[in-house]
């Protein structure tokens, strides 16, 4: 069982968290027509095996979304940082 | 006579003076306090235990631990019967009831010996693909009967299980699984620098291999001295009858903690089993190394038992197995079996298979007046329902087959490390040519090994790997106190072995490899010659390894034999894969509390027990438990929803819809949030009005739809459907905290806030009039999809208008704890206008008459068109999943969607879930479409149904045709509008 680090609530088990994709790739701008970058975006993945960064939400304590680091190949997990800290869209933050 | 003709007069970690009754198929029996049910029925003199799988031959105890494949029982009875249990594993107490498995009629005279040994020829490796596979299949409708009854173990049960079992969790520091003597050396180590140590092991006593040293040795003396210490340390818990069952991500141990020998007793809250997950800063594996046995012909008969567990069996349960005894061996180890059974009065020859066994052991074995064959190979065991003696090679270079009698056999061919757990982390084992067997290949972060697990047999080699991985695994965890060095005996120990070479045994008869599985040597060459060159592959053909025991004996034995045929070094055929759990876990372990009703939380509405009290036959709709129909409209669903239905139509009704989701949206950018996630626009929606929206998902299938009501300038209250609430919810965080982490907008879950209920019905006005006088309804105050926020005695209510069954209709919202109180009075001052609660079926019964979407048919695979909502998306603004609503696949003309059906055949009706057809098409495969939601209408007289059908509303006025083959039905029906009744919305407007 991944053991997770929320900033608000401390150490977890995964159980607590719901799993949200790739947190390394930035979502187009919201007014973006561009349906090549939306598909990029909502459909290809690259899997890698090793370091990921990937979006957690905790939603079974603080709600919030998070940035965790994870090995893919190791299930090592990192360290961990509220996704409204780097987070933004394409334009945006 | 205390306890059995077996039992010695003295010595034994047994409580001689606590005699305990226990029962084999029904036969009474009497053992010790300290016994297992093996000790107990060898100490009784009975040597055949069982069955085996395929041939059904005679088999007695090859071991006293989990790794037995043989001494296979059924436990108690009635709803607590158990099959498959190790007696080697099962700590005798009062009252016991145990039976003996697949023998018929009974393991004693089994008469299915002699029916399988008639079939032997054809039960060898692949005899299921064989016989059963290609041409031949049809004959397996013939024998399956045969031989699921000849082959098998004991039988499953059908009975609730009356037990309880709990699920618990824990935190340590440092975890050291099992207890032997590295285990003890890193607990000491471990919670002497200042860790929190958690000690654990599968035994019901403390000490691992030390256990079946003689109990007035030293070393006994010196495990007393220790395990004293132990007990007494505040910072260590030691866990017994716990088995670590596997190791997960994040140091997570699953461990499975027995209290059989307690007598459960369900009824006062004791559990049967529990299941501990344990997160643990560090992790040590101490679990030791099981035997090996040898092969040769007929190396299966009772009597021939590995030789460390005919130690145990003496030294702990003061159990001779026999009076005349033989050693067979390659290593060190079996002569410490031998000293100690002639020091007991047995009768002992060692049959090494080395040509020099060390002078030291041979010094010792003379002074106890054993007999030493060395360069020896045993051929055959000789006997029956139990071993009578051995045919062996005598030593080169004469080489003549001799004989030697005896009712006891200890084998040893050697100890393969227990790298189970280790594996569970990925970690792939290391051969190791010392041991000729696995070892961990490595070790997580946090991970250590000791003791026979690394491959050092010797005692003084445990006690210091298991002081150093102690004190490594505690300053992991962050305590570095200085530990004072344990005392060690002083110890001779020896811990030479020579493998066992590969040659063809010079006797006939079926040599076992895996005695569980009924593999023997034959079937792995068979193996080999059809071309099998793994291990991996072995374990398929064959079913070695698998089983209860998963070959724990039999694994690196069979590895050897495979290299051997291909010609090449062990580690080429490779080793299994091991996976948790380490040994059989019961179920009801693994289910613990979550059962029947515990299974999953149930949500319940605030009103849920005015529902009960006043007749509401009770649905499952999710995870919330709703309102189904009401007793006032009928005792059977399909006329009650009817009534309530008529109900809303012509009159007024009241229904519960707390379980929709509720979401308070709040902030400066509120309305550029709404605008953005909902497809039509939200942007210019004034104070005190609703709008109906439709959100879709990034790939622009339809998400979810609701209303969004605002009561302020920046203030939003946002309902979702019950099924999508959750993921809504967390798709607005995630937009928010991500993406859009520059707009100020707070959303926030109210659904347990706030109860709500829905009036609906021409007299809806009416009835609210009357009930909440001083309340404006009026068409002027209250338009349609307008909204209010007033103070009722003091209580925030808020009304929408808004309506789902396509009549005149208001929600209201109040706090949840005064809902009831609402409710009630809304029916009792309504009254006169007949008001009445109308429950979930009525409610989806009148939406599929209006045709709105619902669940059903949101199967996340539709598009806004798909549902006949494309004209709700706005072209002037941008939303979630406009880009890719564009993709052509999307606006394919021939996708399915939305229709209305009616039922042409007034003598059937419509099923959710038929499968159309067009008119003329063959009824085969998956059609063009299917029923999403059927209902009775009440307006239309027939039965009417909403359904995805390709192409959709392009194919209004045709015949079609709906199978259900689960029926064998197939009924006409005309596509129609979706939208059935009052398609202007005059009655919405009333």
């Amino acid at each position: 069982m991944l053991r997770i680090s929320c900033p608000h609530c401390g150490e977890r088990d995964y159980t607590e968290f719901r799993y949200g994709g790739d947190a390394s790739k930035v979502r187009p701008a919201h007014d973006s027509t561009d349906v090549r970058a939306w598909i990029d975006h909502v459909f290809l993945f690259d899997n890698p095996k090793g370091p990921h960064r990937e979006y957690w939400q905790h939603v079974l304590g603080c709600r919030q979304w998070l940035v965790l680091e994870r090995d893919t190949a190791t299930n090592t997990v990192g360290r961990s940082w509220l996704a409204r800290e780097s987070a933004g869209e394409a334009g945006h933050g | 006579m205390a306890s059995g003709p077996y039992r010695l007069a003295s010595g034994g970690r047994i409580d001689r003076a606590r005699l305990l009754n226990f029962t084999l198929e029904g036969r009474p029996l009497r053992g010790l306090g300290g016994d297992t049910l093996a000790s107990a029925l060898l100490a009784e003199g009975i040597t055949l235990v069982g069955r085996s799988f395929k041939y059904h031959r005679p088999r007695g105890f090859m071991a006293a631990g989990v790794e037995e494949p043989n001494g296979l029982v059924t436990l108690g009875a009635g709803g607590r019967r158990t099959p498959n249990v190790p007696a080697t594993t099962v700590e005798l107490y009062e009252g016991l009831s145990a039976s003996r498995q697949n023998g018929w009629p009974s393991v004693d005279v089994d008469l299915m010996a002699l029916m399988t040994s008639l079939a032997a020829p054809l039960l060898g490796a692949g005899f299921y693909y064989k016989t059963f596979m290609g041409p031949r299949r049809g004959s397996w409708m013939f024998y399956e009967p045969f031989i699921r009854r000849a082959a098998g173990l004991g039988q499953a049960l059908h009975l609730p299980d009356p037990d309880r079992y709990e699920t618990r969790h824990a935190f340590t520091d440092v975890l050291i699984i099992g207890a032997g003597p590295a285990g003890l050396a890193a607990a000491r180590a471990a919670a002497g620098a200042g860790a929190r140590v958690m000690l654990i092991d599968q035994d019901f006593g403390l000490g691992g291999s030390l256990l079946a040293a003689p109990v007035q040795g030293r070393i006994e003396s010196w495990r007393c001295t220790l395990e004293a210490e132990l007990r007494a340390a505040p910072n260590l818990s030691i866990g017994l009858r716990t088995t670590a069952l596997g190791v997960y991500d994040g140091n997570t141990v699953a461990l499975l903690e027995r209290h059989d020998h307690a007598e459960p007793d369900a009824h006062r809250g004791r559990a049967r089993e529990s299941i501990i997950t344990v997160r643990a800063r560090a992790i040590v594996y101490a679990t030791g190394a099981a035997e090996r046995p040898l092969i040769f012909a007929d190396n299966d008969r009772p009597g021939i038992m590995l030789a460390a567990a005919v130690r145990a069996y003496l030294n702990r349960f003061a159990v001779a197995a026999g009076r005349r005894a033989l050693v067979a061996t390659n290593n060190d180890s079996a002569y410490a079996t031998a000293l100690d059974l002639a020091a007991a009065g047995v009768e002992v020859t060692v049959l090494d298979e080395r040509a020099r066994p060390a002078s030291s052991l041979l010094e010792s074995a003379r002074g106890a007046s054993i007999e030493v064959r060395s360069g020896v190979r045993v051929e055959r065991a000789l006997g029956g329902r139990t071993v009578r003696g051995v045919e062996f090679t005598a030593a080169e270079p004469d080489g003549r087959i001799e004989r030697l009698e005896a009712d006891l056999l200890a084998v040893s061919g050697g100890f393969s490390p227990i790298v189970h757990l280790t594996s569970h982390t990925g970690i792939k084992p290391r051969y190791s040519a010392a041991l000729d067997a696995f070892v961990p290949g490595g070790y997580a972060p946090g991970h250590f090994g000791a003791g026979a697990l690394t491959g050092s047999l010797t005692l003084g080699a445990a006690l210091a790997e298991g002081a150093g991985a102690g004190v490594a695994a505690a300053a992991h965890a962050g305590y570095t106190r200085a530990v004072a060095p344990a005392s060690i005996p002083a110890l001779d120990e020896l811990a030479g072995f020579e493998p066992s070479p590969a040659r063809a045994l010079k006797r006939g008869g079926k040599a076992f490899v895996d005695f569980q599985n009924d593999v023997t040597t034959a079937d792995v060459a068979l193996a080999h010659e059809e071309g099998y060159v793994s291990v991996e592959h072995l374990k398929r053909y064959t079913t070695l390894g698998m089983g209860t025991d998963q070959g724990k004996t039999s694994n690196v034995n069979a590895a050897r034999l495979m290299a051997a045929l291909r010609g090449v070094e062990l580690p080429a055929a490779g080793t299994t894969t091991y996976r948790p759990p380490y040994t059989p876990v019961s179920i009801g372990a693994l289910a613990g509390r979550q059962i029947g009703a515990h299974f999953r939380p149930t949500r319940r509405s605030p009103l849920h027990d005015w529902h009960l009290a006043h007749g509401a036959t009770m649905i499952e709709a999710g995870p919330w438990l709703r309102p189904w129909y009401y007793r006032w409209a009928g005792e059977e669903v399909a006329s009650a929803y009817i009534e309530e239905m008529r109900l809303v139509r012509s009159g007024v009704g009241i229904s519960d819809v707390s379980s929709l989701g509720k979401i308070d949206v709040q902030g400066p950018d509120a309305a550029e949030f709404l605008n953005r996630v909902y497809v039509n626009g939200f942007a210019k929606l004034p104070v005190g009005k609703a709008r109906y929206g439709v959100m879709l998902n990034d790939d622009a299938t339809v998400l979810d739809d609701g209303t969004t009501a605002r009561f302020g300038e920046t203030r939003y209250f946002m309902t979702t459907t019950t099924a999508q609430a959750g993921e809504v919810m967390s798709w607005l965080e995630f937009l928010l905290q991500t993406a859009w982490n520059h707009l100020r907008v707070h959303v926030v879950s109210v659904t347990d806030r706030w109860a709500g209920m829905s009036i609906a019905g021409p007299r809806a006005r009416a009835a609210l009039e009357l009930a909440l006088p001083g309340v404006d309804v009026s068409e002027a105050a209250l338009p349609h999809m307008g909204v209010r926020e007033v103070e009722l005695e003091g209580v925030p209510l808020r009304l929408l208008r808004l309506s789902f069954s396509g009549e005149l209709a208001y929600e209201l919202y109040v706090p949840a704890e005064r809902g009831i109180a609402l409710w009630e009075r809304l029916l009792e001052r309504a009254a006169p206008l007949g008001l009445k609660p109308y429950g979930l079926e009525a409610l989806a019964s009148l939406r599929i008459e209006k045709g709105h979407v619902a669940g059903l048919e949101l199967d996340h695979r539709n598009t806004l068109d798909d549902l006949g909502l494309g004209k709700m998306a706005s072209s002037a603004k941008p939303f979630v999943g406009r880009a890719l609503r564009e993709r052509p696949g999307l606006r394919a003309p021939d996708r399915w969607s939305l229709i209305g059906l009616e039922c042409l055949e007034p003598q059937s009706r419509l099923r959710g879930g038929a499968i159309l057809f067009a008119k003329d098409d063959e009824i085969k495969g998956h059609g063009r479409g299917y029923v999403t939601s059927v209902t009775w209408s009440t307006v239309l007289e027939k039965y009417i149904a909403l359904a995805l059908y390709q192409g959709g509303v392009r194919h209004v006025g045709e015949e079609i045709l709906c199978a259900y083959p689960l029926k064998g039905e197939t009924v006409r029906a005309r596509i129609v509008s979706p939208v059935f009744v009052d398609a202007a919305g005059e009655r919405l407007h009333a």
